[in-house]
């Protein structure tokens, strides 16, 4: 029962922690490796917002999200857009840039015990036998609406199925008055925005710190490279096969092996499907 | 009617003479081919004579990371690009470290066999994803040293997070200043060589189009695995060299700044080339030990860098050299 309640919660996490970044490279053939940076980043504005300006949580919630957003609309303007297309400098700008981040938190001594969330509400309760708390139950409601809220804005508004069009083929999507890069900026606001949220609800169970910053960007991947990217469905089957994995790793092997569970999943499926579990052939194509 | 410009590049006359044979007819195109291959071997030999103490030092990591940006421009030649250089240079490191500790093998056994087994290890390891390419390949290498430096701290092997100290140094820091120099110098001209020989040919095909070599008959994992040796036997030497210099092995071997600096320096460098990446490593390691007391702002700084000269001159400063070494400019009339 323990297993499946906190292999539940576990992969949801990871669902949260990748759903930012595989939308972004879905819609956008963009790599975003300062989604780690920017889930730490939006952790501190958040912070800054409660503690030094005194907001309710709920109001620096909405706020670090739109800021957070902001910053990855801005960093496709400002950066990307003039190493667009090239696809290893994309990938360092962005790497460059996520780094930057988290040495910039860093220098300015913004990690500790003193720089954490509270959780929104305090306590918990039973579910047949296991103790849960009222934290993990919100993060798993938010990952639940978040995915049901993404399905319908991709699949019922205006942006969203631009979007979708940007994905299926750029080219279309050109003829019929959908500019890439106002849509490619968008995306990133969207992937930044879906991080900070991640942020917000996942960060109150741990620690603010670096490495947690690489953590995230390395469940992303790993995520995103067993699902297949740009698939939703792979995504959510990826966070689930990774996020049970590493449960059942620790109650019966030992918590070490936690960490060895994405790399050896990630290993498996490459041998076994190359494209991922969901991809598709034109993955296969850009991939292998 | 407005009047249009154009730049014009044409080769110099010394360089079309300097291409063929008869560049031994005289010593002045003699002078004009050796310059730029001779100033980086003397410049680099001279400084290891006149240099000592603690910039006798920063000579040495220089050369290192030189090495591994050498090693990532390899890499990157044909197709496959690394975001964790580290991992050669950990993997190295913890190779040599581990015989001298356990086994107690001298330095200079250490370091052949870690630069070889480190190379075997890294392909053996990487291996398993050298059907991915691009991106994906770039995300798995940048998982790997981290989740080793994970593996190393929670399960306390080799030294755990405290690491090994008081390993054997080198017999003395001359000896190790001009083997750096000495490897560093080997290795770009014979990186240099390989690119430009058949085998270097079909690597860079893999780059350029992969599909078009596998209709070739070649197998292209089985090359791109041989390069992934010949990268990682060389960021290996330079972390195997690099902990015995410092008598100390730990988790800080696979820090990003082994990661992050090699990637600069190409960036910056011009891919492709290997003197680029020779040369801006040469300038960065100086610049940044000069800049050691920001502490952690130095990563920072490097990023910006890096990303301003993507943005400023996304060709790098070697092409643009060579460009103004073998060519000049004049401006016509567009007609």
């Amino acid at each position: 029962m323990s297993l499946f309640i906190y292999g539940l919660i576990n992969s949801v996490i990871l669902a949260l922690y990748a759903v930012g970044f595989s939308l972004t490279y879905g819609i956008s053939g963009l790599a975003n490796f300062a989604h780690g940076a920017l889930y730490i980043l939006s952790g501190f504005t958040a912070w800054i917002f409660i503690n030094s300006a005194g907001l309710p949580i709920g109001l620096a919630a909405v706020l670090s999200i739109t800021v957070t957003a902001l910053l990855g609309f801005l960093f496709y303007w400002v950066l990307l857009l003039r190493v667009r297309g090239i696809p290893l400098a994309e990938l360092i700008v962005t790497f460059a840039a996520g780094v930057a981040i988290l040495e910039l938190l860093m220098w300015k001594g913004f990690y500790g015990i003193r720089y954490s969330l509270q959780p929104f509400i305090r306590g918990g309760l039973e579910i047949g036998n296991v103790g849960v708390d009222y934290q993990r139950l919100i993060v798993l409601s938010t990952g639940v609406i978040l995915v049901i809220l993404l399905y319908l804005f991709v699949h019922h508004s205006k942006i969203g199925l631009a979007f979708r069009a940007m994905a299926q083929n750029e080219r279309t999507a050109l003829s019929v008055g959908i500019e890439s890069d106002w849509i490619g900026s968008l995306s990133l606001a969207f992937g930044s925005a879906l991080a900070a949220t991640a942020a917000i609800v996942v960060l109150p169970l741990g620690m603010m710190e670096s490495t947690v910053g690489w953590e995230v960007l390395i469940y992303a991947l790993a995520v995103a490279i067993v699902g297949g990217l740009e698939s939703t469905l792979g995504m959510i089957a990826g966070s689930f096969i990774i996020g049970f994995g590493q449960v059942a790793a620790a109650k019966y092997i030992g918590p070490k092996w936690m960490i060895i569970v994405p790399l050896a999943t990630i290993v498996l499926v490459l041998v076994a499907k190359p494209s991922g579990l969901f991809g598709k052939f034109k993955e296969l194509e850009e991939r292998v | 009617m407005e009047e249009a410009y154009r730049k014009k590049r044409l080769d110099r006359g010394i360089k079309a003479r300097a291409d063929t044979i008869f560049a031994v007819a005289s010593s002045k195109e003699m002078f004009y081919l050796l310059l730029p291959r001779a100033l980086p071997v003397v410049g680099l030999l001279v400084l290891a004579i006149v240099l000592d103490g603690y910039r006798a030092k920063v000579l040495v990591y220089a050369c290192m990371y030189g090495l591994l940006a050498l090693s990532w421009d390899f890499m990157a030649s044909c197709g496959l690009f690394s975001l964790g250089q580290s991992l050669f240079f950990g993997v190295g490191a913890y190779l040599a470290g581990a015989m001298n500790h356990y086994l107690h093998w001298p330095p200079l056994v250490t370091l052949p066999l870690a630069s070889l087994f480190g190379g075997l290890t890294c392909a053996a390891l990487l291996s398993t994803v050298v059907r991915l390419r691009g991106v994906y390949f770039a995300m798995v290498t940048l998982m790997l040293p981290i989740l080793i430096m994970k593996g190393i701290e929670t399960t306390g092997i080799l030294g755990g997070s405290h690491g090994i100290a008081s390993l054997s140094p080198f017999p003395n820091d001359t000896f190790a200043t001009y083997l750096a120099v000495i490897g560093f110098l080997f290795c770009l001209f014979a990186f240099r060589r390989i690119i430009h020989s058949d085998y270097g040919l079909v690597l860079m095909a893999i780059k350029d189009d992969d599909r078009a070599v596998m209709s070739g008959g070649i197998n292209i994992y089985w090359r791109k695995t041989q390069a992934l040796f010949i990268s990682g036997a060389v960021g290996a030497f330079a972390g195997a060299m690099m902990t015995h210099h410092y008598q100390f092995l730990g988790m800080s071997a696979f820090a990003l700044d082994y990661s992050i600096l090699p990637v600069a320096a190409v960036a910056l460098g011009g891919q492709g080339s290997f003197a680029g990446a020779a040369l801006v490593s040469l300038i960065l390691v100086p610049l940044s030990e000069a800049l050691r007391a920001l502490g952690g702002l130095r990563i920072a700084i490097y990023c910006f860098i890096l990303i301003g000269s993507l943005i400023v001159l996304p060709e790098g400063i070697f092409h643009y050299l060579a460009r103004k070494y073998h060519q000049f400019e004049r401006t016509v009339e567009v007609k």
